[in-house]
């Protein structure tokens, strides 16, 4: 009798190519995806004076640096130079590459998926930390450092230590205008950003089940922010109906044979893990961020915490300096939190789902604060506005804008002002993250409706009395 | 890449769990480019405040601990984004070592491709450290022995045995990809034939 075993480690053994003395194994890489950010990769390539040794398993993506707020104008040459920089070092080495003005355009992490590129079973790394998006399918998704993109580059490999195995099991039903973001920030709160550390994490439960394909891709995105190395969800005929009929997927009996291996990929019922932790789905409430950390997560009926209740000095020391941070004071009601902007988008939340989640709350309602809403690619944006979405938005007073990593990052020029608190659908609440001295809350995208309605955090379940 | 065996010099104690990487190198400087150097771009916005005026609270603006070269932190440093520049702000700046309860995973990886030593040492023997190092503001590292030392505290630190020996040697990760290089080759014609569906269809 074989000994059962999990997602993981049926994905991880075919791809490994040897194992040292070390411990440490080479791995094959079945998609390397490169954006902007890329470019320290690409100098080391250059440095070697070497050629990128699998183009054709190599897809560039133009989505940190492109501007989302006021077209596609760049108003700052540094900025477009990243762009052209991409541009050129694909060029260079035979990379396909889908530009700023691609119709497939988007971020990395939405674009691989949608595109039918990201397919389960598969190995797939990519420079930045939230790839572990593309385990929503049933791949083994890591995010690696600079070096790593340039030792993939040059040897479509990686070395990996072996991680442990978690499992994250959801069951029972989430309430209504519950989510996969609820579920994820739940997750973190609950084992903390180290939580997962060392772990590659399954999540597993009739509540992930029951998640749509994009739902998963929420989930598996907040991986890395419990510091998981990965994490996945095993594929299902959910799985296999998102990836039919996608650009890149294989077609035709070539679709039906993957399928046949792709059934065989969940784990074994008897598969051991090193380490589990399982959630109640009807004990999730709407949640969102009050601090600096991914961890600092709590029920939106709930209060801001208060550092004299905390013994470790240290601990209270860096609450109080949480708080200060965001401008809040302790066991404030988080429903009295005011917003002075909101932001819709990231590779966490910029699906059509999200989008259509979002609309829902604001259809026939004003902002009471300025936003912006940006698509997770240019195909989502213009599904969006077949489906009207971008008028809801709009007439909501919101900003309608370009596709790409936008606000999450600021990086691209599009910053939350110093001091400016933004009720955001991304997900990193740290310290600047969204430009110098920005407050960051961190929840769903029926939440960030329900706060730019009301003008402060809100609870949008009985916004959504009447409404689908 | 830089052997490292011994290193004793100016540390310096950063009391503050979860440092992400955003707090290391705020993301406006990662269009720099290595050859410019991403010094003076390290913990930019917790040194300095919106006028670019030094926090005085901030330990590494204290001018005794000028050109530090070892960082003591605390639990989960180097989270959150996987911006290798967060790695080279810290080397450039002249840090040669961090030590931390638990580092982000992918912090951990890069440092070990830059001669950074990314040492783990337990919550207890962390306090003792900071608090050592608060004093006497050195530090001393034995990567062979996995020790630190300041003052009189002598602590153990972890660090994955793989990782130890490249730092030790100073060997550079593709060199040691390149001895595999048939094997690669070999494993590639072997997979296609296995896994046709996994080919992109172009």
């Amino acid at each position: 009798m074989t000994q059962p075993l999990t997602l993981f480690d049926k994905i991880w053994a075919p791809h490994e190519i040897l194992k040292a003395d070390n411990g440490l194994s080479l791995l094959w890489v079945d998609r390397h995806y490169v954006h902007e950010g890329s470019f320290q990769g690409f100098d080391k390539v250059e440095a070697r004076n070497e050629k990128v040794a699998r183009p054709d398993l190599t897809f560039a993506i133009a989505d940190h640096y492109v501007p989302t707020s006021h077209g596609r104008v760049f108003n700052d040459p540094s900025l477009k130079k990243m762009v052209t920089t991409l541009v050129a070092n694909t060029d260079k080495h035979g990379v396909m590459l889908m530009g700023l003005d691609d119709p497939r355009q988007g971020i990395v992490h939405v674009v691989g998926p949608e595109q039918g590129l990201t397919l389960p079973g598969l190995v797939i790394v990519c420079g930045d930390s939230h790839t572990a998006t593309h385990g929503a399918l049933g791949a083994i998704a890591i995010g690696i450092g600079a070096s790593e993109v340039s030792h993939v580059l040059l040897t479509q490999t990686f070395w990996q230590k072996k991680p442990n195995r978690m499992r994250v099991t959801v069951d029972g039903r989430l309430g209504p205008g519950i989510g996969a973001k609820d579920i994820a920030l739940s997750i973190i709160a609950r084992i903390g950003t180290n939580g997962a550390q060392g772990h590659g994490v399954e999540y597993a439960g009739g509540a992930i089940r029951g998640l749509t394909q994009e739902g998963r891709l929420t989930l598996c995105n907040l991986a890395i922010e419990s510091g998981a190395r990965t994490g996945m969800v095993a594929p299902d005929e959910t799985t296999f109906a998102y990836i039919k009929g996608r650009p890149f997927a294989p077609k035709g009996a070539d679709f039906d044979r993957a399928v046949e291996v792709w059934q065989n990929l969940p784990s074994d019922p008897d598969a051991e893990f090193d380490r589990e932790v399982s959630l109640d789905a009807s004990a999730i409430a709407p949640v969102v961020t009050w601090g600096t950390s991914p961890e600092d997560t709590l029920p939106i009926d709930a209060a801001v915490p208060d550092p004299a209740t905390v013994d470790d000095p240290d601990k209270a020391k860096q609450m109080q300096g949480a708080l200060d941070y965001m401008g809040l004071s302790p066991r404030q009601k988080l429903t009295d939190i005011r917003v002075d902007r909101v932001f819709i988008g990231s590779c966490t939340n910029s699906r059509i789902e999200d989008l259509r989640a979002a609309a829902a709350v604001l259809a026939g309602r004003k902002a009471k604060v300025p936003g912006l809403v940006s698509a997770g690619s240019t195909v989502v944006k213009h599904q969006a506005e077949q489906e009207g979405l971008d008028k809801i938005f709009t007439e909501a007073g919101l900003t309608w804008g370009e596709s790409g990593c936008s606000m999450c990052i600021g990086i691209n020029g599009d910053l939350v002002p110093p001091g400016e608190r933004c009720a955001s659908t991304t997900n990193r609440n740290f310290r600047g993250r969204q430009g110098p001295g920005a407050r960051t809350h961190l929840m769903s995208p029926a939440m960030v409706a329900a706060a730019a309605i009301t003008g402060h955090l809100a609870d949008v379940r009985p916004m959504l009395t009447g409404r689908s | 890449m830089e052997k490292f065996t011994q290193l004793a010099g100016t540390a310096v104690a950063l009391r503050r769990d979860n440092v992400d990487t955003d707090q290391v190198i705020p993301a406006r400087f990662l269009k720099i480019s290595r050859a410019e150097g991403l010094g003076d771009a390290l913990f930019r916005d917790l040194r300095f405040d919106q006028n670019g005026k030094p926090r005085p609270d901030f330990p590494m603006n204290d001018p005794a601990r000028k050109g530090a070269s070892i960082l003591i932190g605390r639990r989960n440093f180097g989270v959150g984004s996987s911006r290798e520049a967060a790695v080279y702000a810290l080397v450039d700046h002249g840090f040669r070592c961090v030590v931390a309860t638990s580092f982000g995973d992918i912090f951990a990886g890069n440092s070990v491709n830059n001669g950074l030593v990314a040492a783990i040492v337990s919550e207890e023997d962390i306090e003792k450290l900071l608090s050592a190092v608060e004093q006497t503001g050195r530090a001393e590292v034995d990567l062979e022995a996995q020790t630190i030392k300041s003052g009189n505290y002598v602590v153990p630190f972890t660090i994955d045995p793989a990782r130890k020996t490249r730092l030790i040697n100073g060997w550079d990760e593709l060199d040691l990809t390149a001895q595999h290089k048939d094997k690669i080759a070999a494993f590639a014609v072997k997979d296609r034939a296995a896994r046709p569906w996994a080919v992109p269809r172009v």
